[in-house]
């Protein structure tokens, strides 16, 4: 059982000692899958890493007390913790791909790993190596283990990792958001995984995720932190269903629930007075917007990559990244495409966005047809009416540019306003229309967090004025609280100047909040397409039905 | 896998004859070989004799033509200055140079290695930044410097070591070789030690770099949570994927090392390919010359592809398919 007591960590500066946790205070029993939620830099993994003392130089636990059982985890000689991590505390990182030394075979891995905490021999520990991986759900073991890391597909690896957490029967795992670089079908398999092991072997898991559903499909226990604080804590079903703590409420109301779709998501609205200054770019883009509506249709879209070539006579066989997509989407209406990772969804943003060329199909935006890729020059009119919002806030922005003319960029290139006082001055007023202070125009990116990077980002797709806009999972890298804002966002603007937007996400129920039409997408072909209520309703292809059931969620009897 | 072995001995036959066609345009304009080889007292007529016997009034690309058919088949032509077949003599030199460069490289990572492993692994240690500051010195001090330096210390002032030559020479078949008696390794350890310098630094700052980049990576951090030993953790997990991309640059150096021997070998007066070069220099000796860069660029050739196979056999990723 580990037990945490006024915990506080500190991160020694230039400028004095950085506290990253104060005072929390938590205890896991056996068996229990106890829940660390929180936004990024709430200090979840810091707990984590406190606790199996491999705190990032040069951050110190300050005050408090770790036992695990009898043991005092603060007073160990550094030979005694290193017998600890790995003997009685493991962890499981987050991303599969990189938690495994890729030159070594996931066999040596794990006799190295049994070897070091108990006496056996090297044969004794191969065989209790398959028989973990047999349990832990890899078939055909014994063939399998003589496989190096990358042999094994994501999930499968997950499972890898796993079992070279628990190969040494630990009492303690961390978890460190062990599912989030997963697709769900496969993030429902490896936390059905860890259920079966808290429950068979007795094994406390500290589940530190930001995600609320996966909380509340596995956790027992849940602690809320925030900035380094407890906010609350108790069991899963009272924390969640009846937060008492005001953080708690905020938060369980930004999460985007699955089965029904809300308006507008309860978060603090932007100042009110800083909206009214976009009056100007609000009328600029209403201006541009006189002509109609533009949506856009595809047929037939293929595109194709080249395979790996094994031979030198014969022509690898092509990797085919999208099959015959057709798919329409009305003027002015969100269209919703959702699909695991691989699935191509980003290949048809890139491919409308003529970044890479398909190899058959019509994409017509409107009434013109566009060209392919490379074929469609530079001033083709859909570069200017169809644009992006991307991923991550924090590298789509040159971080060698001002604001100013990140945004100013696109009013000179379209030709649009030729005054450069006047351009700035629109952008300021963009800058207020998307909820951020004018005075932003003369900063650089790196001084704002990334939910107002992802505010800049949409000002300067909008300073196109763009007719047809592709998101492409604009709100997955960003905490959930900032995702309802960025949303709600998105909503306001598609409303008030009829924009179309293709929204892309893996997140099932972001897309329902927003989307009016959704189109499942798998291995390049579409599955479903159907307006979108309909289609979380009562879905008709399997592949949607299992997607909708593995999407962990709160049990509705929770709900207030 | 052989597709891509097929591959690589396509791309480096069109280097060679690149190599081939630019060293011998290089040395049309290098001067006349006919006035290096004739006195004041030979006759205009005898000199157009001999330049055309030599075939130099043909046109260019006759010449190279002859040049690149002669050398595939083996025939790599007679130096205008010593009269005798380029093969031989480069032959003679090779033993020496190859022996000179592989010491040095030898030298540059048993110490290099360790080195940037202690550095990195200890990066606020007394001796590591004593180390970053003396190869900085090190690095910063040209060649040539550093060989007269080691030898007014350790062949003037010491008098330990001799300051020029190959020492005692064992022939082995046709291999004269210095590896084989003290009285050779005295002489070779001086030219081999200042040659190793660079590539030492490098390979230091390479390695240090690389593992400091491991040390922070996700798998040595599970490895941490794990408990895995300390040793295994460092020299199994961290050393190999550092060496990964370290091997490439070393190998390239190598090249380096064996093309820009000259130095070294002018220096401390060593009888190998450089010093060849040198003197044929002198004597606007273009077959030798010549060839002498094209064996360079076949040794670099032949470097790149060992460090390409030795690639695959170190990645699994590069040697092993997907599965699923």
């Amino acid at each position: 059982m580990l037990t945490i007591k006024d915990l506080s960590v500190k991160f020694p500066t230039r400028f004095g000692d950085f506290t990253a946790i104060e005072d929390v205070d938590m205890t896991i029993k056996p068996g229990e899958i106890h829940g660390l939620v929180g936004e990024s830099g709430a200090g979840k993994s810091t707990v984590g890493a406190a606790v199996i003392g491999l705190l990032q130089s040069p951050g110190y636990v300050a005050n408090g007390t770790l036992t695990l059982g009898d043991t005092d985890l603060r007073n160990l000689s550094p030979a005694e913790a290193h017998k600890v991590r790995g003997g009685r505390i493991s962890m499981i990182f987050q991303d599969p791909q990189t938690s495994l030394n890729p030159l070594m075979t996931i066999e040596r891995q794990l006799i190295e790993t049994i070897q070091t905490h108990s006496t056996v021999s090297e044969s004794e520990a191969r065989n209790r190596a398959v028989d973990l991986l047999e349990e832990i759900g890899i078939k055909n073991a014994t063939e399998r283990i003589k496989a190096y890391p990358h042999q094994f597909s994501g999930g499968m690896r997950q499972r890898v990792v796993i079992a070279l957490a628990i190969s040494t029967d630990p009492e303690l795992v961390i978890a460190d958001e062990p599912t989030t670089a997963l697709d769900v079908a496969v993030q429902s398999q490896v936390l059905d995984l860890i259920q079966r092991l808290a429950k068979e072997r007795q094994i406390a898991f500290m589940l530190i995720t930001h995600d609320i559903g996966v909380i509340a499909q596995v956790a027992d226990r849940v602690t809320v932190m925030r900035k380094g604080r407890v906010m609350e804590t108790g069991v899963t079903a009272q924390v969640l269903g009846k937060p008492q703590h005001h953080y708690t409420q905020q938060l369980m109301d930004s999460v985007p629930p699955l089965d029904r779709k809300i308006d507008r998501f309860r978060v603090p609205e932007a100042d009110n007075t800083i909206a009214s200054n976009g009056a100007m770019a609000e009328n600029w883009l209403l201006e541009g917007s006189q002509h109609a509506r533009t949506g856009l249709s595809l047929t037939g879209l293929s595109v194709k990559f080249a395979g790996p070539r094994t031979s030198i006579f014969r022509k690898p066989p092509p990797y085919v990244a999208l099959d015959d997509v057709t798919l329409n989407i009305k003027p002015g209406s969100i269209m919703g495409l959702v699909g695991e990772s691989g699935s191509g969804k980003s290949t048809l943003a890139k491919a409308i966005t003529g970044l890479v060329t398909p190899s058959s199909g019509t994409m017509e935006l409107g009434d013109d047809v566009l060209p392919y890729g490379k074929s469609r020059s530079r001033q083709h009119p859909s570069r200017q009416l169809t644009q992006m919002v991307f991923q991550d806030p924090y590298s789509s922005l040159n971080s060698r540019h001002r604001i100013g003319d990140i945004l100013t960029e696109p009013l000179w290139f379209y030709g649009f306003v030729k005054d450069e006082q006047e351009r700035e001055k629109l952008a300021a007023s963009m800058l207020s229309l998307v909820g951020m202070q004018p005075d932003a125009i003369s900063k650089y990116p790196h001084q704002f967090s990334g939910g107002q990077r992802q505010r800049i980002a949409v000002a300067r797709a909008l300073l196109a004025r763009p007719r047809f806009l592709i998101c492409d999972e604009p709100t997955s890298a960003l905490d959930v609280s900032i995702q309802a804002e960025i949303l709600n966002l998105l909503k306001d603007l598609q409303a008030k100047f009829g924009l179309t937007i293709l929204f892309i996400s893996h997140n099932l129920a972001v897309v329902r909040q927003m989307a009016d039409d959704t189109a499942v997408l798998r291995s390049g072909k579409i599955e479903e397409v159907g307006e979108t209520n309909a289609l979380y309703t009562a879905p008709q292809a399997d592949y949607t039905k299992s997607l909708l059931d593995l999407t962990p969620v709160m049990p509705t009897t929770w709900q207030t | 896998m052989v597709y891509f072995i097929l591959k690589r001995m396509v791309q480096s036959v069109f280097v060679m004859l690149a190599v081939a066609f630019l060293a011998f345009s290089l040395f049309r304009f290098v001067g006349d070989p006919i006035t290096q080889m004739t006195g004041v007292e030979t006759s205009v007529k005898d000199q157009e004799r001999l330049r055309e016997e030599l075939g130099l009034n043909d046109p260019f690309i006759y010449q190279f033509t002859r040049f690149t058919g002669d050398l595939l088949k083996g025939d790599f032509g007679f130096s205008y200055r010593t009269r005798q077949p380029v093969a031989k003599m480069i032959a003679s030199r090779i033993p020496a140079t190859l022996e000179l460069g592989v010491v040095a490289l030898i030298i540059s990572l048993l110490v290099g290695i360790p080195a940037g492993v202690y550095t990195a692994l200890k990066p606020r240690g007394v001796l590591t930044q004593t180390i970053l500051m003396t190869t900085l010195v090190g690095v910063s001090i040209p060649t040539f410097v550093i060989g007269i330096m080691l030898i007014f210390i350790f062949g003037v002032q010491l008098g330990w070591l001799p300051t020029f030559g190959r020492g005692g020479t064992v022939q082995i078949g046709g291999w004269e070789s210095s590896l084989f008696s003290v009285d050779g390794w005295r002489a070779l350890l001086l030219p081999a030690i200042t040659l190793g310098v660079y590539q030492l630094t490098l390979t230091m700052r390479l390695v240090r770099a690389e593992m400091t980049e491991v040390m922070r990576s996700d798998y040595i951090r599970f490895a941490m949570a794990r408990g895995v030993p300390t040793a295994s953790l460092h020299y199994r997990h961290a050393l190999a994927n550092t060496m990964v991309p370290v091997i490439t640059i070393i190998g390239l150096q190598f090249g380096g090392v064996i093309a820009f021997s000259i130095v070294t070998e002018s220096v401390f007066q060593w009888p190998g390919m450089g010093l060849l070069f040198l003197e044929s220099i002198r004597f606007v000796d273009i077959p030798v010359m010549g060839v002498y860069l094209v064996v360079i660029a076949f040794f670099f050739v032949l470097v790149n592809l060992v460090v390409d196979l030795l690639y695959v056999a170190i990645d699994p990723r590069l040697r092993i398919k997907d599965v699923s």
